[in-house]
């Protein structure tokens, strides 16, 4: 049934403990290979303390896919994830500026974009996280309709705000500069 | 070999220059990385001129090594090494945090640093790019500031280096605070807001480098593993196993403030004098009030030990520091006589920013303590301070005296044996009574005298590691204590998440990480022995301020002879029979004399004739 698997990744930002285990998976089914900067989530950790588990907020609009001048990207009609053929990818990183959360970063070592593809419907960071017990990352069922644009926000603003709720303002001021 | 990225930096600050080394795969074979692979580095580079070598002098090595482990078993940890200025032999202290795996990432196994900086310095190191950066506006700043600093500025120079990247994620930062940078004995290495490598002093090396801080940034994999299904089958075995172990991932090390500390007797109370108390403040549920995350952790971690405790309010608002971890909870708490958990995260903290070794900062405070209690020292030669127990204020103004060398902080600076040395000389007393130290260096938090924690008897007496409490020296399980903290120094693992991993399962990870079997047998009677005599050698020769004698300076420190003075282990001690019985044994285990000394036929059969010939020109071995 056309639209059963479509899930969007919920982040409970102050319950990441920083293990970068999403990390280590998403890598180790996406390229063999433990390797944190290819990985489609990565944790920031601008001030230590405030880890920010930072993939694709799948944006009711895409953005990216319509910014994307060369047609490497694409919305999966299945999961709704953003889907990016590396063959037709130049890396002219239009789809980063798109990005209201500033989410697709260029493989640290070819030439293309990485964008995370809820690996078919079953995402491994959300097992990893699952694991631990943490459940910083959910897949829930995404629902049509919503805004989840407002959610994409860059790293920097992210770790602004967690840093509040952790610290309370005058300190995050402080810790922040 | 497979699991090494292959290449070692080495930079000299001196000449400003960086290049890169690598190991044979037999050498790397037989020493593994981290602690072990550091004794083989020091030995060949410095041990013929060891007992000549001023550990803050830029002759010394400061090594920050990864192992083949590093990244590849939950947890992750990068060991720190060089001639300490504690022991003046050497010690291998790890950290936690992401700086190994970033390092590997960057094409690295480890960082090798000789000479002096000219000026206050930091390395930051982005994959193959390789730079000595000038450091004068964040010298003399405290964790928090220098951290912050480094951050953004890094982001900004990697987004530089990487342009069109998309948003760069943090790099790794290893630094010190104003201790080290003032040479203080008492300096740990620290990363984020209070990871510290505190035994060895290998804080003040760095800033006797000029040495602020290490930057590295990572863009590769970490180096291939052999066979990488076997490996993450046993990575997700020993994850799951660290899973179902609830108590620390709950309650973090800091448990132990009550239960494992006050109620078996083995905490430091008020500078050893005791070593149980029954203020039930220190119970995981009075610190978690502060906690504003329960579940905090690095690189691949299961446990999360540690907990992150904020300070929003009152008069220590502000204090950010993790937990506290149970060292921290008890050498910065109850060895002050502070019980109260607001004032030790506060404390914890402003040690952690001034870049103090939380037990060997905390050692020396309790030991002003103790000497104000008995008259020896006065409110005038602290400085006006009043240094009654419990006086936070008090002992936080004379950790930034410790720190920045001022007025008695300078002697205090010097570590707790040195410092009793210089004091007594001073007041014409024997103050080595109240100095507890193994070897130079302040013991962990964990007392033998009630026989109930996992210290015993001669644990840190013939410990090459000296007071360090995560090495102890141990005959019934020299398999798997002292050979496993071995390996464990070297792979690099981490304790707490390796807790109950047999060493057999340690080395079935290291056989699929790498390609080579090695036998539990080869590691306990022929590897780990190795990396033991060259450090116990060290140790030996000792120089140029210290030298520790044969066999008699493998002795507990003469509190651990008192019998408990309260408590449900009143009057309970180490048996000296018993001791000195367990000693003789233990020499005999590792192939040592009498007197403590390597066995020349011990140190032949194990490949070291210029260990052999070393103490023999020295004149320890005859």
């Amino acid at each position: 049934m056309v639209g059963a698997r479509r899930i969007w990744i919920e982040r409970d930002y102050e319950s990441c403990s920083g293990c970068r285990r999403c990390e280590i998976a998403c890598s180790l089914y996406h390229e063999g290979r433990v390797w944190p900067e290819a990985s489609r989530v990565r944790v920031f950790m601008l001030i230590p303390g405030v880890e920010i588990p930072h993939l694709c907020f799948q944006c009711e609009d895409y953005p990216c896919v319509n910014a994307c001048p060369s047609g490497a990207l694409s919305a999966d009609a299945e999961t709704g994830a953003v889907r990016v053929d590396a063959s037709r990818c130049t890396s002219c990183g239009v789809c980063i500026t798109a990005c209201p959360g500033r989410v697709p970063h260029l493989h640290p070592r070819k030439d293309h974009i990485v964008i995370c593809d809820l690996c078919d419907g079953d995402p491994r960071c959300v097992e990893a996280c699952r694991m631990g017990r943490w459940n910083a990352l959910r897949a829930v069922p995404r629902v049509e309709g919503f805004s989840y644009r407002l959610y994409a926000k860059t790293p920097e603003i992210l770790t602004s705000a967690v840093a509040r709720r952790l610290f309370g303002e005058e300190i995050a001021r402080e810790v922040e500069g | 070999m497979m699991g090494y990225a292959g290449n070692f930096l080495e930079v000299d600050l001196t000449e400003g220059s960086v290049k890169e080394t690598s190991f044979s795969d037999e050498v790397l074979r037989d020493y593994i990385g981290g602690r072990g692979l550091a004794a083989k580095i020091l030995w060949d580079r410095i041990g013929e001129r060891w007992e000549e070598i001023d550990p803050f002098s830029p002759d010394n090595i400061l090594l920050v090594l990864t192992g083949p482990l590093t990244g590849f078993i939950p947890g992750t940890k990068v060991c720190i090494s060089g001639k300490s200025p504690q022991s003046n032999g050497m010690i291998g202290s790890t950290i936690a945090g992401e700086f190994g795996v970033d390092l590997k990432c960057a094409g690295y196994d480890g960082l090798i640093i000789t000479g002096r900086a000219e000026r206050p310095s930091y390395i930051l190191v982005c994959d193959g790019q390789i730079e000595i950066r000038d450091a004068t506006s964040i010298w003399g700043k405290g964790g928090r500031e220098t951290l912050k600093h480094l951050v953004k500025r890094s982001v900004e120079d990697i987004k530089r280096l990487r342009p069109n990247y998309g948003e760069v994620k943090e790099p790794s930062i290893l630094y010190i605070g104003p201790a080290g940078e003032n040479r203080t004995r008492v300096a740990a290495v620290v990363s984020k807001y209070a990871h510290g490598a505190g035994y060895g002093g290998y804080g003040g090396v760095m800033g006797s480098k000029n040495l602020k801080a290490i930057v590295v940034k990572g863009f590769g994999p970490l180096p291939e593993a052999h066979d990488m299904e076997k490996a993450i089958q046993l990575f997700d075995e020993f994850s799951r196993r660290n899973f179902e172990i609830e108590d620390f991932r709950r309650w973090g090390t800091g448990r132990g403030g009550y239960h494992f500390g006050a109620e078996t007797s083995s905490e430091p109370i008020r500078n050893w004098q005791e070593e149980w108390h029954n203020v039930e403040s220190f119970k995981g549920e009075e610190f978690d009030k502060y906690w504003v995350k329960r579940y905090w952790g690095d690189f691949g971690c299961p446990v999360t030990c540690l907990k992150l405790s904020v300070i929003r309010s009152g008069k220590f608002a502000g204090a950010i520091c993790d937990n506290p971890d149970y060292e921290f909870e008890a050498y910065m708490g109850t060895n002050l006589g502070i019980f109260r958990p607001e004032d030790n995260i506060y404390i914890s903290y402003i040690a952690n920013d001034l870049g103090l070794c939380g037990i060997q900062g905390g050692a020396v405070l309790g030991f002003a303590a103790e000497l104000y209690q008995r008259g020896i020292l006065t409110r005038e030669e602290l400085g006006g301070l009043e240094l009654s127990w419990g006086n936070t204020e008090a002992f936080t103004s004379l950790a930034e005296k410790v720190a920045r060398r001022e007025g008695i902080g300078g002697i205090l600076a010097e570590g707790v044996y040195r410092a009793a040395l210089k004091l007594s000389q001073i007041k014409g007393v024997n103050l080595l009574q109240y100095a507890v130290h193994e070897k130079g260096v302040a013991i962990g938090a964990h007392g033998i005298r009630s026989g109930e924690d996992f210290a015993k008897n001669i644990s840190y007496a013939c410990s090459v590691q000296a007071g360090d409490h995560t090495s102890l020296a141990s005959i019934r399980e020299y398999g798997s204590g002292e050979a496993s903290s071995i390996l464990s120094d070297s792979a690099t693992c981490c304790t707490f998440t390796t807790f109950d991993i047999e060493v057999e399962e340690i080395l079935q990870l290291y056989e699929a990480v790498t390609g080579f079997r090695l036998t539990r047998e080869e590691w306990y009677e022929e590897k780990a022995l190795r990396i033991l005599q060259i450090q116990r050698a060290m140790l030996l020769i000792g120089g140029p301020d210290i030298n520790w004698r044969p066999g008699i300076d493998d002795e507990n420190p003469p509190r651990f002879w008192e019998p408990l003075p309260s408590g449900p282990y009143k009057g309970k001690t180490v048996d000296r029979n018993q001791f000195e019985r367990e000693k003789q044994e233990y020499y005999k285990l590792v192939g040592w004399d009498e007197r403590g000394v390597p066995k020349p036929e011990t140190l032949r059969k194990l490949g070291l004739e210029s260990v052999e010939n070393k103490l023999r020109n020295t004149k320890i071995i005859d």
